[in-house]
């Protein structure tokens, strides 16, 4: 069970009863007011006291939660979107959206990782997990952007590349290095958002930008936490204690320079107003946009350059 | 004179067993067969220096060893990273998990790096990252072709997104060289997996695999208990690879250098540029560590 819709259970019984005594106010004689407004003092309280400080864990279940706004939700929020499909190689990855876009009038490349809604979706989708020919087609779209001299903008969510055997047969590190490449040489600005899951070498195929956002509650992270977890103590169960050491939260990513800014959310979460919070991303990814497009091509890949080769150097 | 390789690591024991066949191997002997089973052929994982000194035509300038480890993200599970860093230091008496420097082989200067195993399973963090973006830029302003050995079981959970970003970090430098016309040759040695496969080592321009050795994105336990079947034997090995077109080449060890000498004479030909200076790095010869 996800850890923060445990928390929401209560907190959401507690809003449908208000909800419930605001619709039945009217036809009472008696007043309610006083009532409503105590609940909705406690409401207010047990939020903050909920959501007021996550801990990394909780921000991993936050970035998973189920009704979390996904890829395809940004998408479908660009002022307009035609879909281009494949690898020109094998297939079509669903776990990849991307295509021509406008995004505030502004002509660009879209890319998307997407896990899917509902059950049916979710495995067509291969629950966000991309496989090689998906990061093929993520790195296709990333060159015809260069060719045309569009801005490539991409949605981060997933918990990691795809680890199955058709993947391995495909020569899926193979795949993502090169998506990886394409975007260090691309000439034009590159602007990436994690918006749920930014999970491993899976998320930073589409992760080496000019300018990297990450929504407030949103997790980048070296391996998922029960990967690492596993890897290192053989015992996936143990994700928590991964999450409280790998800093993988958006303060702390901004803290080492990885990321460039953090999109806030509202309290409870992106999904308790997820056209708003689109909306926000989507005005930041403007701005970026626009700071980015006096800067000429030359030096966008120099300052790139510089950008990833300084992260991290040791003292 | 090339050494040949001699146990970079001092061993009290004499005899080792060979994991694949069980035989009983004299440790010299071992090393004089580049540390291949007499008896069933198995590549035994390489020493960094070991495997320098095998490739290389006498000398060895080493560059990055000063680059050392921090503790970026002060971690500490049941023993504090720091001192994981220290037991491993010990235990393969190297530094960190690659060794990177100049060198020439069959006569042609080249950048090379070599990862070693045995240093935290030559896991990427930020002082590998560090060293082989040195080595890249190196090769890049010397313009000399890149030979990199890589053994490596992906990033390090340690050094957190630190790590990871490590991938972007050789990623730049890599494409940069290339860009200008360097070429970058691959040795993917046993095993290789994860962050270091998806970044550098599958970028370059000609990609050797050592035979049988181990080679994937995704480790075989974690791709088992995603299937939850049993996989085939020959699953991610540098065979399996070639196979399925990934990659150009599998080499047996003993035919390795003889390959990567023809390989560079192609790449650089009368290009081929002077042995370059041995400027800040530090000379070493052979297998001396």
């Amino acid at each position: 069970m996800n850890a923060i819709v445990e928390r929401e259970r209560g907190l959401i019984e507690l809003e449908e009863r208000i909800a419930d005594l605001k619709a039945h106010a009217a036809d009472r004689p008696v007043d309610l007011t006083a009532e409503i407004a105590v609940l909705e003092q406690k409401y207010a309280q047990i939020q903050r006291e909920i959501f007021g400080h996550l801990t990394p864990w909780q921000r991993v279940n936050m970035a998973r939660h189920p009704k979390r706004p996904l890829g395809s939700a940004y998408i479908a929020a660009l002022d307009q979107f035609d879909e281009l499909h494949g690898d020109r190689h094998f297939g079509d990855d669903p776990a990849i959206v991307g295509g021509f876009a406008k995004l505030r009038g502004r002509r660009i490349v879209a890319i998307a990782q997407d896990k899917g809604v509902d059950t049916k979706e979710k495995v067509h989708r291969n629950f966000g997990m991309p496989r090689p020919e998906g990061y093929r087609k993520v790195r296709r779209l990333v060159r015809l952007a260069g060719h045309l001299g569009l801005p490539v903008v991409t949605f981060v969510d997933t918990s990691g590349a795809d680890p199955g055997i058709v993947s391995e047969e495909r020569a899926q590190s193979e795949a993502i290095a090169q998506s990886i490449a394409a975007f260090a040489e691309v000439p034009v600005p590159i602007v990436a958002t994690v918006i749920g899951e930014g999970g491993s070498g899976g998320a930073l195929a589409l992760a080496l930008a000019d300018h990297v956002t990450m929504l407030e509650h949103s997790v980048y992270s070296v391996a998922s936490p029960e990967g690492c977890a596993a890897i290192l103590w053989g015992d996936a169960g143990k994700a928590e204690e991964a999450a409280a050491r790998l800093r993988l939260t958006s303060d702390d990513l901004l803290g080492f320079g990885i990321i460039d800014e953090i999109v806030p959310e509202p309290l409870g979460g992106a999904h308790r107003d997820p056209r708003g919070t689109i909306d926000h991303v989507l005005s930041s990814i403007d701005a970026a946009l626009t700071r980015l497009a006096s800067i000429p091509a030359g030096e966008l890949r120099a300052r790139r350059y510089d950008k990833f080769r300084r992260i991290g150097t040791p003292a | 004179m090339r050494r040949a390789p001699q146990h970079a690591l001092e061993d009290a024991a004499q005899w080792t067993k060979c994991p694949k066949c069980s035989t009983m191997l004299y440790r010299p002997d071992l090393a004089k067969n580049l540390f291949v089973c007499t008896t069933c052929n198995h590549h035994f994982r390489m020493h960094a220096f070991d495997r320098i000194s095998m490739l290389i035509d006498a000398n060895f300038t080493e560059i990055g060893d000063e680059v050392v480890p921090g503790d970026p993200l002060g971690w500490t599970d049941k023993t504090s990273y720091t001192q994981k860093l220290d037991r491993d230091r010990e235990k393969s008496k190297l530094t960190e998990g690659v060794v990177c420097g100049f060198a020439s082989i069959g006569d042609i200067p080249v950048a090379l790096g070599v990862m070693d195993f045995n240093f935290r399973g030559g896991t990427m963090g930020t002082v590998v990252g560090e060293r082989l973006a040195r080595l890249f830029e190196g090769a890049r302003e010397r313009k000399l072709p890149l030979v990199t050995c890589t053994a490596s079981g992906g990033a390090r959970m340690e050094e957190g997104m630190l790590a990871l970003m490590q991938m972007a970090k050789t990623t730049v430098a890599l494409q940069r060289f290339r860009d200008e016309g360097g070429c970058a040759i691959t040795v993917l040695t046993d095993p290789t997996t994860g962050g270091v496969s998806a970044s550098f080592a599958f970028q370059a321009d000609v990609l050797v695999a050592e035979a049988r050795a181990s080679i994937g994105f995704a480790g075989r336990r974690v791709i088992e208990q995603t299937i939850r079947q049993k996989l085939p034997d020959n699953f991610q090995t540098a065979e399996f690879l070639l196979e399925h077109g990934a990659i150009d080449t599998v080499v047996e060890r003993r035919d390795l250098r003889a390959l990567l000498t023809r390989l560079l004479d192609y790449a650089v030909g009368e290009r081929r540029s002077p042995q370059p200076a041995a400027a800040n790095g530090r000379a070493t010869s052979g297998a001396s560590s």
